[in-house]
C-alpha cells in the first residue's frame, strides 16, 4: 500500500500514466459535456417561472462547484507536499490554481449573465457570486505569491502555507456571507432563485458536473505533466525519454 | 525560564520597547484610521441619516485597513537586521515567540484603534448604545486581524513587494471579520441583541490563537529558507 | 554533474580519544538551477575547529545555514550526537550560537541592552561576565550609545560578545573576521583557541586562517561548482 503510495508520488511513474489518461478522460469530457448540452439547451423543459434564462444554470453550478473543489484539492496537494515533503504534490497544487481561477470566473460571470434578467444589472450581492468573489481573490493571493517567489522550492512552501490556511477559512467566509446575506429585510431579497429542480431537469446537470469533472481532470494532468518537465528538467529520466 | 512559555516575556517586552521608539511608527495606524474615517463624510455627504447607515461599515473597513498598513513591518525589521534568525535558533518554541511578537504589535497598533473608535464613531453619529458593541467588536476582531496580517507578513518579508501584496492575501480571509464585527454593530444599532457576531468573533479569534501562530512560525521558517 | 566534496582532515590528537559531535551525511543542496553542494559529508570531533574554506559563492554560507537547520537540504542528514537534528531540534539548539553574515541585534537598542536580550533569551548563560564581556571585546566606553552609531567593526564584536556570552558548545560562525582589524581578528583566534581548550567546538567559515592551534583544526575544502 506504501509502495503504491510511493510509486504515484514519483514523477516519471506519474508523467506516463497521465500520458496514458488524458485522451480517455478527455474523451469522456467531450461527450458527457456535449450531451449534458444538448439535454440542458434542448431537451429539458423551459421553467415556469424564469423562462429559457434559467438554462445557464447549467454551466453556472458546475463551474461553482468545480471552483470550490479545485481550491480544496490544491490545499491538499500543497498539504501534502509540505507535510511529506513530495514534490509532484507541489506541482499539482501550482498546475490547479489556473484551472480553479477559470472556473470561478466562470462561475461569477455566468451567475452574472443569468442574473442580468432578474436584476437588470449585471452584478449584485447574491451570497453565492459574492462567496465566489472571494474565492476568486484566494486564487489571485495564491498565485501572486507563488509568482513572486524565484526559487520554487520556497514558492511551493509558501503558497502551500496560504491555501492550507485559506481553505480552514473557506467554509468560515461561506458561512459569514450566507449570513451576511440573510439579513437584508425589505422587497429586495436578492438570491439566484433555484427553480424548483424537476429530473428532467436534473439529469443534464449531474451529467454536465461529470463532463466538467473529466475535463477538470484532463486540464489538470495536462498541466501537472507540464509542472513536472519544468521541475524536473535536468533529471536524468526525463533525460532518457 | 524553562517551561513552554518561555522566552515569551523577553521578546514581548523588547519589542514594546522597540516600539516606543519609533513613535512615528508607532501613531501611522491610529491616524491612518481617522483619516478614512474622516473620508467617507466627504466623499459621501455631511448628512447624519446617511453617516449613521454606513458608519459600522466605514468604522471596521478602516479598522481592517490600518490593520494591514502597520503589519508589513511586523518582521521587516528582524528580517534585515539578522535577529529573525537568533529567535528561530534560540532554542525556544517559534510559535510563543512570533505570538509575543504579534501580541506587541497589536498592543501598539490595534488596540489603540479600540481606544479612539467612540470618538469616531460619535462623529459618524452612530449612537452610543452600539458603542459598546463597537469596541468590543474591535477589541475581539482585531488581534485576529494582527495574527493574519503576522502570518501575510512572514510570507511576504524579503520580497521586496511591498503592501500591496500582503493585502491581497489577508483581505479575503479578514472578510469574516469584518461581516461579523460590522454587522453586530448594525444590530445594536437596531436596538437588537449583537450578542451572535460577537460570540462568532470570539469563537474566531480562539481559533487563530490556537493555529495562526503554528502557521506563522512556518511562515518564518519558509522566509528564512 | 559538478558538486562540492568535502574532505574531514584529521588533526593530531587521536580520533578515538574524542567524541563525534556532528556528523554530516549526503548532504545535497540547490539554489535554483545550480547544484551547490552534493554527497558532502564529515564528521566533526568534540574540541575540534573545522576551517570551512573555498571561494566566494560555492556554497559555505549555505553548508553552515543547513547546520543550523534554517536551511533544509534537498538530502542527507546530519546527526547531533548521534541524533537527528529534525528530532532534537530545541536541545540542538540550545547546544549551539549561531553568528550569520547578519549581525542579529537591535540597531535602535544599546550594546548593553542587546546583550542582555541575547542573554535573557538563551537559557544557558554565563551570568557574571556580561560587562567583563563588552570589556574584552573592546566595546565598554561605548556600550551605552544606540548601536546604529557603532562602526562596522564595533558592531561585528558585539556579534562575538554574545558568543561568548552563549555558553553554547558549539560555535557555528559565518566569516567572523569581517570588518574587523589587524587587533580585532587578533582577538577572534585568541577566543576560538580558548573556546577549544576549554572542550568547545567551532565551525567557522572564511577566507584566511583561523589563527588556531594546529591540533584543533579540522578542514573542509568546498569546491566551486560554477
Amino acid at each position: 500500500m506504501w509502495k503504491l503510495f510511493h510509486q504515484f508520488g514519483s514523477p516519471p511513474h506519474f508523467y506516463r500514466l497521465a500520458g496514458h489518461l488524458i485522451p480517455w478522460f478527455g474523451g469522456a469530457a467531450l461527450v458527457l459535456i456535449l450531451i449534458a448540452t444538448y439535454g440542458g439547451l434542448v431537451l429539458a423543459p423551459a421553467d415556469y417561472q424564469q423562462g429559457d434564462g434559467f438554462r445557464i444554470i447549467y454551466v453556472h453550478v458546475p463551474s461553482a462547484s468545480m471552483s470550490l473543489f479545485a481550491y480544496t484539492l490544491m490545499a491538499v496537494a500543497a498539504g501534502t507536499g509540505l507535510i511529506w515533503r513530495i514534490k509532484l504534490a507541489h506541482a499539482v497544487a501550482a498546475a490547479v490554481a489556473p484551472i480553479g481561477a477559470s472556473f470561478t470566473f466562470l462561475a461569477l460571470a455566468t451567475g452574472s449573465i443569468w442574473g442580468k434578467p432578474m436584476w437588470g444589472t449585471w452584478w449584485a450581492w447574491d451570497a453565492r457570486l459574492t462567496s465566489e468573489l472571494i474565492l476568486l481573490f484566494l486564487f489571485l493571493g495564491y498565485m501572486s505569491l507563488r509568482a513572486a517567489y524565484d526559487d520554487t522550492g520556497k514558492a511551493d512552501r509558501a503558497s502551500g502555507l496560504l491555501a492550507v490556511v485559506g481553505v480552514v477559512n473557506v467554509p468560515i467566509i461561506h458561512y459569514s456571507v450566507v449570513w451576511w446575506n440573510s439579513l437584508h429585510q425589505g422587497a429586495t431579497i436578492v438570491k439566484l432563485g433555484k427553480p424548483a429542480i424537476t429530473g428532467d431537469m436534473l439529469w443534464p446537470l449531474l451529467m454536465m458536473l461529470a463532463g466538467f469533472g473529466c475535463y477538470f481532470a484532463t486540464v489538470l494532468m495536462i498541466r501537472t505533466r507540464s509542472q513536472v518537465l519544468q521541475r524536473e528538467r535536468n533529471s536524468r529520466w526525463l533525460l532518457d525519454l | 525560564m524553562s517551561g513552554p512559555l518561555s522566552g515569551f516575556g523577553v521578546v514581548l517586552a523588547r519589542d514594546l520597547r522597540l516600539a516606543f521608539r519609533r513613535p512615528g511608527e508607532m501613531a501611522n495606524p491610529l491616524l491612518f484610521f481617522i483619516l478614512i474615517t474622516a473620508i467617507f463624510p466627504l466623499g459621501l455627504s455631511p448628512e447624519p441619516e446617511l453617516l449613521r447607515t454606513v458608519a459600522p461599515g466605514v468604522l471596521w473597513g478602516a479598522a481592517l485597513l490600518s490593520s494591514l498598513l502597520a503589519l508589513d513591518l511586523l518582521f521587516r525589521s528582524d528580517y534585515g537586521d539578522g535577529s529573525l534568525e537568533q529567535l528561530v535558533l534560540s532554542g525556544h518554541s517559534l510559535p510563543v515567540l512570533v505570538l509575543a511578537k504579534t501580541l506587541a504589535h497589536w498592543m501598539v497598533s490595534g488596540l489603540p484603534l479600540v481606544l479612539v473608535a467612540p470618538l469616531l464613531a460619535s462623529a459618524l453619529y452612530l449612537p452610543p448604545e452600539a458603542w459598546g458593541t463597537l469596541m468590543l467588536g474591535l477589541l475581539l476582531g482585531t488581534p485576529t486581524l494582527s495574527l493574519l496580517g503576522a502570518m501575510g507578513a512572514a510570507l511576504t518579508t524579503g520580497l521586496g513587494t511591498g503592501s500591496a501584496l500582503l493585502s491581497l492575501l489577508v483581505l479575503p480571509l479578514a472578510t469574516p471579520i469584518l461581516i461579523f464585527g460590522a454587522r453586530g454593530v448594525d444590530l445594536a444599532v437596531q436596538g437588537m441583541d449583537p450578542v451572535g457576531p460577537l460570540y462568532l468573533l470570539a469563537a474566531i479569534l480562539f481559533l487563530a490563537l490556537s493555529l495562526l501562530p503554528l502557521a506563522i512560525a512556518a511562515a518564518v521558517r519558509i522566509s528564512l529558507d | 554533474m559538478p558538486g562540492a566534496t568535502g574532505t574531514g582532515g584529521e588533526g593530531m590528537l587521536s580520533k578515538d580519544k574524542r567524541e563525534i559531535l556532528l556528523q554530516a551525511e549526503g548532504l545535497e543542496l540547490w539554489r535554483g538551477e545550480r547544484c551547490l553542494f552534493r554527497d558532502l559529508s564529515f564528521e566533526l570531533l568534540e574540541g575540534a575547529a573545522l576551517h570551512v574554506s573555498g571561494a566566494n559563492g560555492c556554497g559555505k554560507t549555505s553548508l553552515l545555514r543547513v547546520l543550523c537547520g534554517l536551511t533544509e537540504p534537498e538530502e542527507g542528514e546530519i546527526r547531533w550526537r548521534g541524533r537527528s537534528i529534525r528530532r532534537c531540534r530545541d536541545d540542538y539548539q540550545h547546544a549551539f550560537a549561531w553568528l550569520g553574515h547578519l549581525n542579529g541585534f537591535k540597531a535602535e537598542l544599546s550594546a548593553r541592552a542587546n546583550l542582555a536580550f541575547s542573554v535573557s533569551l538563551r537559557r544557558e548563560t554565563n551570568p557574571d561576565v556580561r560587562n567583563d564581556t563588552l570589556d574584552q571585546v573592546g566595546l565598554d566606553s561605548v556600550a551605552d550609545l544606540p548601536c546604529r552609531v557603532l562602526s562596522a567593526g564595533q558592531k561585528r564584536r558585539l556579534s562575538l560578545a554574545t558568543i561568548m556570552l552563549s555558553a553554547a558548545q558549539l560555535w557555528i560562525l559565518d566569516e567572523p573576521f569581517t570588518n574587523l582589524d589587524a587587533t580585532g581578528r587578533a582577538m577572534i583566534s585568541r577566543m576560538l583557541d580558548r573556546h577549544c581548550a576549554n572542550g568547545g567546538t567551532a565551525i567557522v567559515a572564511s577566507h584566511q586562517d583561523l589563527g588556531v592551534e594546529q591540533r584543533y583544526l579540522q578542514h573542509l575544502e568546498m569546491e566551486d561548482t560554477g
